[in-house]
């Protein structure tokens, strides 16, 4: 069963139609990469998964969970499944990084004052940062530590399903490897779904196992790396089967005849 | 005719045919005179425009060239030779960007701006008025199950624009009520009426200076804040954020500042009318030598518990516009710097604006019943 699976989406602003037709599924444990040129709607599409938009047209089904009519209490309940990493972070700011990773908890369940701080040392120990860095607020930090802390903030209710928005642009090359290894070292200890929207050719290349290729306002191309690279799409030539990637990537991964260069 | 930059020749033989060659620098620093030699041409059936002559280009010199083809192809045919692949991919480069350009400029004359501003003022009233509706489903939501209610925020902000402007408040009232005792006291001792400058500052300051006062002050003190700290949410995806974590920002961010500015504003209400009629206590002392026992006495009799009453039903009101406003001109903030500037403009001058309004029918109001 799809962790998720969305079908004709259409979505339009005004008379801009951003997404004409979208679908694609995301399976169970998977680290699922929506790629794309910058402002093909990856974001949007992001945001309707996660109900802050709604499309024109389309059925998004997540987690066995139809998001159309869905009603309050379960989409309340829905939101608690899941985990958010925004690109830019998007912690409060008014409040320190352990009261960002609280909050929900707060909120949301009924421990102890006392458990509660426990679970969000660990938290920050997770995502490896060190455990002064609570007491901190968001303006106080680094890039790479403001993304450690808001996954540390998303994993807090312990979901299944985490969504990343570019979770490693705007970081160093070693800052982005390392979260990179961070998300698979999270995704095989907690056994979540991870959705993540990429640039970046080392992650697409190292640690996605199935993407989307969105152009056109369509999925242009969808599966392994494997799959994608078979396509003839001009983007996914463009993308994936440039001089740079030939020598980068395709030579050493023995790709080159998958990718048909 | 001859340039240092253009040369044309008419062909001999029929006036329908000139060639035209381009020559020299084409770069931004020249563009006036290239200019003033391309208006020269004439305009005829065919060109011949010889470009081997430009040495140097830039995309500026380019677009003039883009310009001017486009002007001579609507008398005529224009052949250009002599042009380099570089002038090629550049003329390609701007030629496409120039259309999209043109495509999406839109004409705007005067009718066309009048229509699409009545829409756009027609959207944004449809739009605030379902905000209002959502905010009443979310109050009615928290009076079933007051549990919600989030205490700590109500007094953050109840502190924050109920207290932090008591100083500006009660300044701003008491010169007020010191500006309406000197202008009063000049008439009313025409007809030696001193005493009645009481009943001027005591009335108006309580029924009707004291709120608007304040709501003025706090509309552009809280109303503006509201604004900025909910439209900086918005820019860093912090509401985005709160809403997938289940948070709705109606309880976390609106109904905790409604509130407080609710519990708050009658209270500064009270103090702005303390301290308006201390005013005009102090101008009549100053101007009129009334004496203040003589104007506590006359307080006394003229200043019924009516006029209080009927000012401060206005304070709720006023703070409830100056919230929704503020509040809701903050989610308006869309994701780009400038725009909190424009809605925290917009907030203040729709709240201000609105608390007039506001005045004004509770006068016709009071007025209709004889109060
Ligand atoms: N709220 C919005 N209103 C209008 N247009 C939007 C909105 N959000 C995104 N868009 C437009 O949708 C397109 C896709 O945006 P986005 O999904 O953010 O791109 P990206 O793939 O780079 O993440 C862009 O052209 C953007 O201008
Ligand atoms: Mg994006």
């Amino acid at each position: 069963m799809s962790v998720i699976k969305m079908s004709g989406i259409v979505t339009r602003f005004g008379d801009r139609t951003i997404h004409d037709g979208v679908s694609l599924h995301i399976e169970p444990n998977e680290i699922y990469g929506i790629l794309g040129g910058s402002g093909s709607g990856k974001s949007v599409l992001m945001k309707e998964m996660i109900m802050l938009l709604e499309p024109n047209s389309g059925e998004i089904v997540v987690l066995d969970q139809s998001l159309r009519g869905i009603s309050f209490a379960q989409a309340q309940a829905l939101r608690q499944q899941w985990g958010v990493l925004f690109q830019f972070g998007a912690l409060f700011s008014s409040m320190t990084i352990a009261e960002n990773i609280e909050v929900q908890l707060k909120e949301h369940s009924d421990i102890s004052k006392e458990m509660r701080a426990r679970l969000v040392q660990s938290k920050i120990a997770m995502v490896g940062l060190e455990p002064f860095v609570g007491s901190l607020y968001p303006s106080e930090l680094s890039g790479g530590m403001i993304k450690r802390a808001a996954l540390a903030r998303a994993l807090s209710m312990e979901p299944k399903l985490l969504f990343l928005d570019e979770p490693t642009s705007g970081l160093d090359p070693v800052g982005a490897r390392n979260f990179d290894k961070l998300i698979v070292e999270l995704r095989d200890l907690l056994d979540i779904t991870v959705v993540m929207i990429t640039h970046d050719l080392d992650s697409i290349f190292s640690i996605v196992d199935r993407m989307a290729i969105l152009a056109n306002k369509k999925v242009v191309a969808e599966g392994s790396l494997r799959n994608v690279l078979q396509s003839q799409h001009p983007f996914v030539e463009e993308f994936f089967k440039n001089d740079y990637t030939k020598q980068k990537y395709l030579d050493k991964l023995d790709l080159k005849e998958v990718a048909g260069v | 005719m001859n340039s240092q930059y253009l040369q044309y020749r008419i062909h001999s033989k029929s006036n329908e045919c000139i060639d035209v060659s381009s020559s020299g620098a084409w770069t931004l620093d020249n563009l006036r005179k290239i200019e003033n030699a391309l208006r020269a041409v004439p305009h005829v059936k065919k060109i011949i425009w010889d470009l081997s002559g430009v040495d140097d280009f830039d995309s500026a010199g380019v677009l003039l060239f883009i310009k001017y083809l486009e002007q001579f192809e609507t008398d005529g045919a224009v052949e250009v030779i002599g042009y380099t692949e570089a002038q090629k991919d550049m003329y390609q480069l701007l030629n496409n960007s120039e259309n999209r350009v043109l495509t999406s400029q839109r004409d705007n004359n005067f009718l066309q701006k009048i229509g699409k501003n009545t829409i756009d003022i027609y959207a944004d009233i449809k739009e605030f008025a379902t905000f209002i509706g959502h905010l009443f489903v979310a109050i009615a939501n928290l009076i079933i199950r007051p549990k919600n209610m989030r205490f700590k925020e109500i007094t953050y902000h109840a502190y924050e624009s109920g207290f932090s402007a008591l100083l500006i408040v009660g300044l701003t009232a008491f010169l007020v009520g010191m500006v309406i005792a000197y202008q009063g006291a000049v008439q009313l001792a025409k007809f030696g009426a001193d005493i009645f400058i009481v009943d001027t500052v005591a009335i108006s300051v309580v029924r009707e200076l004291g709120p608007m006062i304040t709501a003025i002050v706090i509309a552009g003190r809280s109303g503006s804040a509201y604004t900025a700290e909910i439209g900086a949410m918005k820019i860093t995806e912090e509401i985005s954020a709160m809403r997938t974590m289940g948070f709705d920002p109606y309880y976390f961010l609106v109904i905790p500042r409604l509130f407080a500015l609710m519990i708050t504003l009658p209270l500064l209400v009270f103090f702005a009318d303390i301290f308006g009629i201390l005013g005009g206590m102090f101008a009549a002392k100053m101007q009129l030598g009334l004496s203040v026992t003589q104007f506590v006495d006359r307080l006394y009799e003229v200043l019924d518990v009516k006029h209080y009453i009927l000012g401060m039903i206005k304070a709720p009101v006023f703070a409830f516009v100056i919230a929704t406003i503020g509040c809701y001109r903050g989610f308006k903030v869309s994701n780009n710097t400038e725009s909190i500037g424009l809605h925290t403009t917009a907030s203040v001058v729709n709240s201000i604006f609105v608390v007039i309004a506001l005045d004004a029918l509770f006068s016709v109001i009071y007025t209709g019943f004889g109060v």
